[in-house]
């Protein structure tokens, strides 16, 4: 389950000079103090500057006070420039989505029905505009008149036209689309800085940013720890000095620095911008970071069938002859019937036709025929050839009634036919020359290619999935077994939905689903997660907490895995930072007494250098590995389909072992580069 | 080596039956040993006119805690300090200072039993029986009925809205002190009374000496002693009835006694790991919970064990090399002395038959540790409490490192929780090492017997004593102080109230959040990883936090001293 097939659009490369300004403003007191960790380092960094001077006045060790404030200030440049570069990288993707927007000019609906042009950032929210073929759309709205096909390309990279019209559930049109056919009349959805994409930068952008739950409680625990460890260094001064050790200062900064969380707490802020970073580039636009990090927690999907398991359309699978019908009967009329079908199911009848040897010659038969196209009403179609004979396929029981309005009766095992397609989870579609039915064609749905192993995945993970469709329970048992889905709901209806979804919510868990149809609304609205596609109207837009600009209802499952892989990043990050405090105490507490009591030397097991080396070490390490993990906190740490008890093992043996460890070797071979310089 | 196995195993063999036992006595279905009960209890509920069939919530609960504690607490305090004018004092003993009054009443009152006086000299008959053995049965009853409170809140799935509230104190705590703490401590008393501890209302006896050049008259107090230890062991109190506590002969006389005392030590804390692992159904949790602290107990006590075998090191030159016999009881030896040493302080008991002042310095250290952990076994009730504490910390990081929302069985753990759960964590190192620092930096305050580094030992071990309540201290400290009195009143309201409390406002709040069925994708907080996080997460709060002050203590001595 990786990213990089999501990431459609290649990674632009950032400008540095935007990234180290971004640091550097990081630095304004007002945005350290919304860091309680980084906070400390700063005023640590503060006051061993102001040491600097004194300590070079007393002829003290003032190149080492220097140093250490050297460090520090390296280090808080370090968290506020990993935060600067997830931002810019977030910021320089919503961007080029956005670019176009400003440049757009709108065709404004007055009152009086004339139209004026205006630019696109003056419409307001309930403004109509036209926009005709050729035009590219000023704002996000939801067309009110009209039925066009669109380039979408510019937002979801997808260049395919795409078909939009009002009054369905493919209603949805965003700015900088272009119209490629008809013309419109659409209501702008969004006043000028409240679209979709104006709200998703807002979440990246580091000042005006909320914190997210889970974000906030860990940032309790990290303050919490922060205040621990300076009571543990403050206490230190009397202690050390009633047993008649003095300490210096700088060397208990460098303490406290080294002890204080400041790995996690310098990329936590990090950690959340990359998250809706790693869900924009999957073009998936979440309203708020809550919603990214809950996705994390879902424990049942509601999946549609059609577009998440299935692929969009139907194929015929076979010819099902009736009684003592040749197979090549079925065949034969059911290619004839079909020749000048255009709709998908229609052009699969004569692929499969092909395919199983159709004599290519018989469709001269059906030269200057008539073609019946399919309707609502008759929910048949087919062709009237020159020599008289009326060819028909079309829905079994449409079928039936047409052959009987002719006088003609139905095959012995017609019911049976149907029945065994039906268990199969195939449609079927029945074939009839005049007044005698021939035959069924099954046309069954295409199950997505590697959707079983991906609903296998799920399951390891502990997610249940349950698929939504308004196909028969028949057919939908079959599709579901096929897919390996653990539930499904036939003949689903949005109240079926709703019901669904309250019902999971009362036993504990999240739920998500997809939606589209302004009828999905409040069962998008009741969901944990609820993802509209971008083409669906309005009022799904509205009610879900997430956006998929592509229209994928198959998103959903990249959307869980975005979730978890943030709340795994934070877990893996804060475990490790903890658990690299163990070697920083076996560098300071000797260097800090064993000059006083050179038996303390033992807790040395590293043997290094000087107690001035020892400590540069110790804070050099602790500044370098912010740096060093930036591509672990915009990456995310993985989350591969495994079980949660697979995960903690996992993560608590390279995160929690891994940090105990790295740090002892890390410290060891800096003190001796460090010892090679001083 | 057999015989500290030995009351290893007497411990598990009879915690089990124990455990079951305690499981029924407080379960709140109507079993048969009711009807035997009801007779002491419905009588006790009429005269305390409190209704105790009421759902409260964990406010009401945790208010009727408070109140009942800060009335007992007055009480004693006047008691303590009026005991000259009351009866039942043969010898006349008159009354304790005020804040010498207050530390005591305190002490008691928060299952410590932190001792600036000497118990037999200081102490009417009614200050003992009366105030100190009524604290002895409460305290314990009331973090055994805490406890049981939150297992059934948090641990004891149930949909939501179905719970309304924790549980009602006045059953929970009358049901523990009738159901399980009068009988056991009387069934302990009995079999101290047959190894000879005095059981009397007798003023004390005056002996008159064989050899009159070194005293003429020595005054053996006596009292209804064996009572009061049976108590002081099974209810983690640790204050005897004698200044030397365990170690004099008239509380703690024969070998069996010294086995009976010792394994009554942890018999409850171990008894309440099944008791738990019953009333909430969570076997596989419980085991894990109990795997954490077996192995934390044997490697205090390995540690201990082994350090006190060393020679003491101020003894080099002066005697034969041997282990270190400093401030034990021969009769006891080495082993005997440092099992109970450590056994006491993974506990938060306090009491000693050997003086740990007098340890090695690793010995003393690791005594130190187990206070600071306290959830080695623990208190009576309040060490699993201690427990679950640690536990919420690593639901937090381990929910997170899994790719969820942090949860705690299933319910979300949310700003609220976790703000509340890091002050409790947090006031462990605020206490006990900011009052260390002050004491030490006001002149005159520590009052310490040694000067350096074992000076700082003996300041940070009374103050990690009263916020552990544990009890147990460092001889030889001059804490019979204003300062001392009112610095260790801090450290033990604090110390038994926050940690006590937060868990049992944290599963309040839960009960009513939704519940996540437990799946492949949720915590699995009963596995072997999970506790090993827990595990890792007790060591470094606790450890990491005072690694420092250890270091300028007990670990620069032993260094100093070579081991």
């Amino acid at each position: 389950m990786s990213h990089t097939e999501l990431a459609k659009q290649p990674r632009r490369s950032l400008p540095i000079s935007q990234v180290v300004a971004g640091a550097v403003k990081g630095l304004a007191p007002h945005q350290l103090a919304r860091n309680p960790v980084m906070a400390v380092v700063a005023i640590g960094t503060v006051v061993c500057f102001g040491l600097t001077p004194i300590a070079f006045a007393q002829g003290e060790n003032g190149g080492f006070a220097l140093a250490i404030a050297l460090l520090l200030l390296a280090t808080v440049l370090f968290a506020t420039g990993a935060e600067s570069l997830a931002e810019s990288r977030g910021k320089a993707h919503a961007g080029a989505l956005r670019k176009t927007k400003g440049e757009l000019k709108a065709a404004k609906l007055n009152a009086d029905g004339t139209t004026s042009n205006v630019t696109a950032d003056s419409l307001r929210k309930g403004d109509r505009v036209k926009v005709v073929a050729g035009e590219l759309i000023p704002a996000d709205g939801d067309i009110i008149k009209g039925a066009a096909s669109i380039n979408e390309s510019a937002v979801t990279g997808e260049s395919a036209p795409v078909l939009r019209e009002a009054g369905t559930d493919n209603s949805g049109v965003s700015a900088g689309t272009k119209v490629l056919s008809d013309h419109l009349i659409i209501e702008v959805s969004a006043n000028p800085g409240e679209s979709l994409l104006d709200r998703m930068i807002a979440l990246v952008e580091g000042a005006n940013r909320q914190k997210t739950p889970s974000e906030l409680a860990l940032s309790v625990l990290l303050a919490m720890l922060t205040l621990v460890f300076l009571i543990v260094v403050v206490t230190l001064v009397p202690m050390a000095a009633f047993v008649g050790v003095e300490t210096s200062t700088v060397m208990l900064v460098a303490l406290l620095v080294c002890l204080i969380p400041t790995t996690i707490g310098g990329l936590l802020p990090a950690i959340g911008i990359a998250g809706m970073e790693r869900a924009m580039r999957a073009n998936l636009v979440a309203k708020s970071g809550k919603a990214v990090e809950i996705a994390g927690s879902i424990d049942t999907l509601l999946l549609d069938k059609t577009g998440t398991i299935t692929l969009g359309d139907r194929r015929a699978t076979e010819f099902a002859p009736c009684q003592q019908v040749p197979r090549q009967r079925v065949r034969d009329v059911a290619f004839l019937a079909s020749l000048d079908d255009p709709t998908p199911e229609g052009r699969s009848i004569v692929a499969l036709a092909t395919e199983q040897g159709v004599d290519v010659q018989l469709s001269e038969e059906a030269d200057g025929a008539t073609f019946e196209a399919f309707s609502a009403e008759t929910r048949l179609s087919g062709v009237d050839l020159t020599n008289g004979k009326k060819l028909r396929k079309g829905a079994p029981n449409a079928i039936a009634e047409w052959v009987k309005a002719q006088g003609g009766d139905l095959p012995s095992d017609y019911e049976q036919v149907i029945a065994r397609i039906s268990r199969d989870g195939a449609t079927p579609i029945a074939v009839a020359e005049g007044k005698q039915i021939l035959g069924v064609v099954a046309l069954s749905d295409v199950i997505k290619s590697g959707i079983a192993e991906k609903f296998a995945e799920l399951r390891a993970m502990g997610i249940k999935t349950v698929m939504i469709t308004g196909d028969n329970p028949i057919t939908a048992s079959a599709i579901a077994a096929t897919a390996g889905v653990d539930d499904y709901i036939a003949e689903a209806t949005p109240e079926r939905k709703l019901a669904l979804i309250r019902e999971e919510q009362a036993s504990g868990r999240l739920v998500a689903m997809v939606g589209d149809g302004t009828n999905d609304a409040p069962a998008l609205a009741q969901a944990d997660l609820g993802l509209a596609m971008n083409s669906g109207t309005q009022a799904a837009r509205e009610a879900a907490n997430m956006v998929d600009l592509d229209s994928d209802p198959g998103k959903l499952i990249s959307a869980v895995e975005i979730g978890k892989q943030l709340l795994v990043t934070r877990g893996a990050l804060t475990t490790f930072s903890l658990a690299n405090d163990v070697a920083k105490y076996f560098v300071i507490l000797p260097a800090l007494f064993a000059a006083s009591f050179p038996a303390l030397g033992v807790l040395d097991v590293m043997n290094l250098h000087s107690p001035t080396t020892a400590v540069l070490a110790a804070v050099l390490f602790n500044a370098l590995i912010i740096p060093a993990l930036i591509p672990f906190a915009l990456r995310g740490v993985s989350v591969k389909a495994a079980s949660a008890t697979e995960l903690l093992r996992r993560n608590l043996l390279i995160y929690g072992l891994g940090g105990l460890l790295l740090p002892f070797p890390a410290i060891k071979l800096l003190d001796m580069l460090i010892a090679l310089f001083i | 080596m057999h015989d500290m196995i030995a009351i290893y195993a007497i411990v598990a063999l009879l915690g089990v039956p124990l455990g079951i036992y305690i499981a029924r006595a407080l379960s709140t279905q109507p079993s048969r040993i009711d009807t035997l009960f009801r007779v002491i209890e419905t009588p006790i509920y009429r005269l305390a006119g409190v209704n105790s069939q009421s759902v409260m919530t964990w406010q009401v609960y945790a208010l009727a805690i408070l109140k009942l504690h800060v009335g007992l607490i007055l009480l004693a305090w006047l008691v303590f300090m009026c005991q000259g004018l009351l009866p039942l004092n043969p010898d006349g003993i008159p009354g304790m200072k005020w804040d010498t009054a207050l530390h005591t009443a305190v002490s008691f009152a928060t299952n410590t039993n932190q001792q600036h006086y000497s118990g037999q000299a200081q102490l009417s008959h009614l200050s003992q029986t009366f105030a100190i053995v009524t604290l002895q049965f409460l305290t314990p009853a009331t973090g055994l009925a805490v406890l049981v409170a939150i297992a059934r809140t948090l641990l004891v799935a149930r949909p939501v809205g179905t719970l309304t509230g924790v549980g009602n104190y006045y059953h929970d705590l009358t049901r523990t002190v009738v159901r399980v703490m009068l009988p056991l401590a009387a069934v302990v008393a009995l079999l101290l009374t047959s190894q000879g501890v005095p059981s009397s209302y007798q003023a004390a006896h005056q002996i008159e000496m064989l050899d009159s050049q070194v005293e003429e008259v020595q005054s053996i107090p006596l009292g209804p002693v064996a009572s009061m230890v049976a108590i002081k062991q099974l209810g983690t109190n640790g204050g005897g009835w004698y200044g030397p506590n365990s170690s004099v002969p008239l509380e703690n006389p024969t070998p069996l006694a010294n086995v009976i005392e010792t394994a009554s030590l942890t018999i409850i804390p171990f008894a309440l790991l099944i008791a738990i692992a019953l009333i909430s159904g969570r076997r596989r949790l419980m085991m894990g919970i109990g795997a954490v602290m077996l192995t934390f107990s044997l490697i205090s006590t390995s540690v201990v064990v082994s350090s006190e075998r060393m020679p003491n090191a101020a003894l080099a030159e002066l005697s034969q090399p041997g282990a270190n016999l400093e401030g034990k009881e021969l009769r006891f030896g080495t082993d005997l002395s440092a099992l109970w040493g450590s056994w006491t302080t993974q506990t938060s008991n306090g009491s000693v038959n050997a003086m740990h002042d007098s340890f090695n310095p690793m010995g003393g250290m690791m005594v130190l540790m187990d206070m600071f952990v306290n959830v080695t076994f623990g208190g009576v009730g309040v060490g699993l409490i201690g427990f679950f504490l640690y536990l919420m910390l690593a639901a937090f990081v381990g929910s997170l490192m899994v790719g969820r929302a942090p949860e705690l069985f299933g319910k979300p753990l949310e700003t609220r929780e976790m703000r509340w759960i890091s002050l409790a964590i947090l006031a462990q190192p605020l206490v006990i090492l900011g009052l260390s620092a002050l004491t030490v930096a006001i002149p005159g305050a520590a009052g310490t017997s040694n000067p350096g580094f074992h000076g700082l030992s003996q300041v940070l071990y009374e103050y990690t004593s009263a916020f552990a309540n544990n009890g147990s201290g460092f001889e030889g400290l001059g804490d019979d102080t204003t300062w001392w009195n009112l610095a260790c009143v801090i450290a033990l309201m604090v110390g038994r109230f926050l940690p006590m409390l937060v868990p049992l406002a944290v599963a309040g709040w839960l009960a009513a959040k939704r519940t996540a069925p437990a799946g492949r994708g949720t915590l699995p907080m009963d596995s072997p990883a999970f506790m090993g996080l827990t595990a890792g997460v007790i060591v470094i709060v606790n450890l990491l936090g005072f690694l420092p002050a250890l270091v300028l203590g007990p670990i620069a001595e032993a260094v100093t001293q070579g081991f």
